[in-house]
C-alpha cells in the first residue's frame, strides 16, 4: 500500500481522488452507490450569493464521447447552503468544499466571507469562469488582469485554502495561472469545460437553449492534459488536474502531467462508484510501479 | 428507496412490431423493490456515439422470478444496440430511479391509463399493481397504426382495454384525446407518452375537474438529481425529472394548456 496522502495549501487529503463541481451534487446524491468517506474530497456544485433558477430546458446535448452542458449555475444560493445543506453534509470524513461562482467581485467576496464561518468547509474552489456582469459578460478567469481582480478581491476575505478554478477558453492558460498564484491562490485547478455547441441538422435548431454550451468528458482529456502539464511547469503551487478522467489509466497521465490530484467529473454520471474505483487502482498501479508515495508520479513524465 | 447498479442477465429479447422490442432480464438476487413511474439507467457498451446511460421507464418487475421487463421503441444508435441483446448478455442497469405515480384515494376510483406509443411502457406495471390492490383499472393506448399496439394481452390481464389509432387500422379512429370512453365519469388518468399527447390529457383532465399524473421523458445524464440537466419547469421553479419526477400532477408542471 503507498502512501496517497497529498497536500494542497494547508489542506491534506487522504488521497488524491476528488470529484468536480456540478457532477457530484453536494455528495449526497451518490451515497447509495458509495462511500463518500473513501475519496479526498468533493468540491459542491456553483454556489453563488443569491439563488439562481439557471437556463432554460434543454440543457445536456450528448456529443461523440462527451457531453455539453447549460445548466447555468442553478442552485438555492449560499444562504440555503449553509442552513439547509452544510448541517447535512458536513460530517462527512472527506475534504467539502464549496464551488464559489459569482457574477461580480462583489458577489464572489460576498459568498466567500460566508463560506469561510463554516467549520467544516476547508476549502473554495473559486470559478472564474462566469460571465462578468459589469464587464459586459466577459469572463473573469479569460485575461490576466480579470483573473487576478477577483483572487486578489476574495484572498483577502477568504483565510482558508485557496483553490481557483481556470477556463481552458484562453490563448494562454499558464500566464492566467502565474497571474492568481501571485494573488496568493494556494492551488490552481483546471479544466473547465471547453465552450462547443451542438445542432440538429433535420430541425435546423440548435440542441441547447442557449446555443453554445460547456463541452466535458473523455473529448476533452488531450487538452486538458496538455494545459495541465503547461501550468504545472508554469506555477509552484500544486495543480488539480481534471477532464475527461473515466478510470485509473487517465487519471494517473494527469499525475505524470504534474497534477498533485485529480477531479472526476462527467465519468460519475456513468459509473457513480467510480471515484472509488480510481483510489483503488492508483493503489495498485504505485505498487505495480514500485512506488511509496503517490508523489513519486507527480510530474514524472519522461519527456 | 436505495439506489443501486446492477448487473442484469438478458432473458429474452422479443421484437413486437417493426420498430419495438422487450426485454426481459433476471437477476440472481432478489431484485429491490420498485415502484411504478420508476425507471432504470442503461449501461450500452459498445455502440458508436454513445456516451451516457439511456434512461428507460420499468414496465413490469416479478418480484418472484427476480424479472424486469423494458419496453423499448428503436429510436437511435443506444437502442438500437439494444434491440440486438441476446439471452446471457449482461447489461449494467442503476435502478431504481425516480419517483412514481401515486395510488388512488380508494379502490372504487374509476382510474384511466391513457398511453401513447411506447409511452405506454410504465402503465403495465402500474395497471398491475393496481389490479394487485383491487381497482379496476382502464386502459386507453394509442399509436399510430395497428403495428404501434404492443403488449395489449398484458394489459387485459389488469383491465379493460381501449384502443385508438391515427390511421383507424385498429380501435377508433383518431387520437386518445377523442376516444369515446372519456365521456363517461373518471376520477383520475395516469398517463404516458409523447408531450403533446399528455398536454391535450391534462387539459381534458383539467377542463373536467379530473386528477392527472403524467411521466415525463426529458434528456438525463445522470438519471438520479446530480447534473441539473433534466429540469422541467413547474409553479416552483425548475424540477428534476429524474429525481422530482419523472411523474408530475399535471396541476404542476408549467404547461401551456
Ligand atoms: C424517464 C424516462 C423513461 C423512458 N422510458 C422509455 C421506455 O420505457 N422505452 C423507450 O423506448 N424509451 C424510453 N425513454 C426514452 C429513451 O431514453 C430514449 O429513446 C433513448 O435514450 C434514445 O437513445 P438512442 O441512443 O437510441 O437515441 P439517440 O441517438 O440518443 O436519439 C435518437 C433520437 O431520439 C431523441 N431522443 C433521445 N432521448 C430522448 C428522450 N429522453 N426523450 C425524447 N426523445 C429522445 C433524440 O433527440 C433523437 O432525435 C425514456 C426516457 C426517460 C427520460
Ligand atoms: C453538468 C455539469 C455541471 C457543471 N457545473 C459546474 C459548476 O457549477 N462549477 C464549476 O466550476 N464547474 C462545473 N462543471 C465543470 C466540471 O466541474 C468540470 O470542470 C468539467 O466537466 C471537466 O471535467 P470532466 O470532463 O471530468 O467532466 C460542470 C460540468 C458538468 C458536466
Ligand atoms: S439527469 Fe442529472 S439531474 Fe436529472
Amino acid at each position: 500500500m503507498a502512501d496517497l496522502k497529498i497536500r494542497i495549501g494547508e489542506l491534506e487529503f487522504k488521497n488524491p481522488v476528488t470529484t468536480a463541481s456540478g457532477t457530484f451534487g453536494f455528495g449526497e446524491e451518490y451515497t447509495d452507490f458509495m462511500d463518500l468517506d473513501r475519496i479526498g474530497g468533493i468540491f459542491t456544485k456553483g454556489t453563488t450569493i443569491r439563488h439562481r433558477e439557471g437556463n432554460a430546458y434543454p440543457r445536456m446535448a450528448e456529443t461523440p464521447s462527451g457531453m455539453l452542458n447549460a445548466v447555468g449555475l442553478q442552485n438555492k444560493g449560499v444562504d440555503y447552503f449553509i442552513s439547509s445543506i452544510y448541517p447535512r453534509i458536513k460530517d462527512y470524513d472527506t475534504n467539502i468544499m464549496v464551488n464559489v461562482s459569482g457574477s461580480t467581485i462583489e458577489d464572489y467576496v460576498a459568498t466567500a466571507e460566508k463560506v469561510n464561518e463554516l467549520d467544516k468547509i476547508p476549502a473554495i474552489e473559486l470559478n472564474i469562469s462566469c460571465p462578468n456582469v459589469k464587464q459586459g459578460g466577459m469572463t473573469f478567469g479569460v485575461s490576466c488582469a480579470g483573473a487576478a481582480e477577483v483572487v486578489r478581491a476574495v484572498r483577502k476575505a477568504y483565510s482558508k485554502t485557496l483553490i481557483v478554478k481556470l477556463s481552458p477558453n484562453v490563448t494562454d492558460i499558464a500566464s492566467i495561472a502565474q497571474a492568481v498564484e501571485e494573488e496568493g491562490a494556494d492551488s490552481v485547478s483546471l479544466i473547465n469545460t471547453l465552450l462547443g455547441m451542438a445542432i440538429d441538422a433535420e430541425t435546423r435548431k440548435p440542441y441547447l437553449s442557449t446555443i453554445t454550451g460547456g463541452l466535458s468528458g473523455p473529448c476533452v482529456k488531450p487538452v486538458a492534459l496538455r494545459m495541465v502539464w503547461q501550468v504545472a511547469k508554469a506555477v509552484k503551487i500544486p495543480v488539480i488536474g481534471l477532464g475527461g478522467i473515466m478510470n485509473t489509466a487517465d487519471a494517473i497521465e494527469f499525475f505524470l502531467a504534474g497534477a498533485t490530484a485529480i477531479q472526476i467529473g462527467t465519468a460519475n454520471f456513468i459509473d457513480p462508484a467510480i471515484s472509488v474505483k480510481v483510489v483503488e487502482g492508483i493503489n495498485e498501479y504505485l505498487d505495480r510501479h514500485g512506488c511509496s508515495s503517490i508523489y513519486d508520479i507527480i510530474g514524472a513524465l519522461e519527456a | 428507496m436505495k439506489k443501486c447498479s446492477l448487473d442484469m442477465v438478458v432473458s429474452a429479447n422479443i421484437p413486437l412490431g417493426s420498430n419495438h422490442f422487450l426485454l426481459k432480464f433476471t437477476h440472481k438476487e432478489q431484485l429491490p423493490e420498485m415502484l411504478p413511474g420508476q425507471f432504470v439507467q442503461v449501461r450500452v457498451d459498445n455502440a458508436p456515439g454513445v456516451f451516457l446511460r439511456r434512461p428507460i421507464s420499468v414496465n413490469f418487475v416479478d418480484q418472484q422470478k427476480n424479472e424486469l421487463w423494458l419496453l423499448v421503441q428503436k429510436v437511435g444508435e443506444g437502442t438500437r444496440k439494444m434491440s440486438e441483446y441476446k439471452t446471457g448478455d449482461v447489461v449494467n442497469m442503476l435502478l431504481p430511479l425516480g419517483n412514481s405515480f401515486t395510488m388512488p384515494q380508494s379502490a372504487q376510483s374509476r382510474l384511466l391509463l391513457v398511453g401513447g406509443g411506447v409511452g405506454i411502457a410504465p402503465l403495465l406495471y402500474m395497471g398491475s399493481l393496481l389490479k394487485q390492490q383491487g381497482c379496476n383499472p382502464m386502459f386507453l393506448l394509442g399509436a399510430r397504426s395497428a403495428d404501434g399496439l404492443m403488449q395489449i394481452d398484458d394489459f387485459k390481464q389488469f383491465g379493460e382495454v381501449f384502443i385508438t389509432t391515427e390511421d383507424g387500422s385498429a380501435g377508433e379512429k383518431g387520437f386518445v384525446t377523442q376516444h369515446s370512453k372519456l365521456q363517461e365519469h373518471i376520477d383520475k388518468i395516469y398517463t404516458c407518452g409523447p408531450t403533446p399527447m399528455m398536454q391535450a390529457v391534462a387539459r381534458f383532465a383539467q377542463n373536467n375537474d379530473i386528477e392527472c399524473e403524467a411521466s415525463l421523458e426529458n434528456k438525463m445524464a445522470c438519471g438520479f438529481g446530480a447534473c441539473l440537466c433534466c429540469v422541467t419547469q413547474t409553479q416552483s421553479g425548475h424540477k428534476c425529472v429524474c429525481s422530482e419526477g419523472p411523474v408530475f400532477n399535471t396541476k404542476e408542471l408549467s404547461w401551456q394548456i
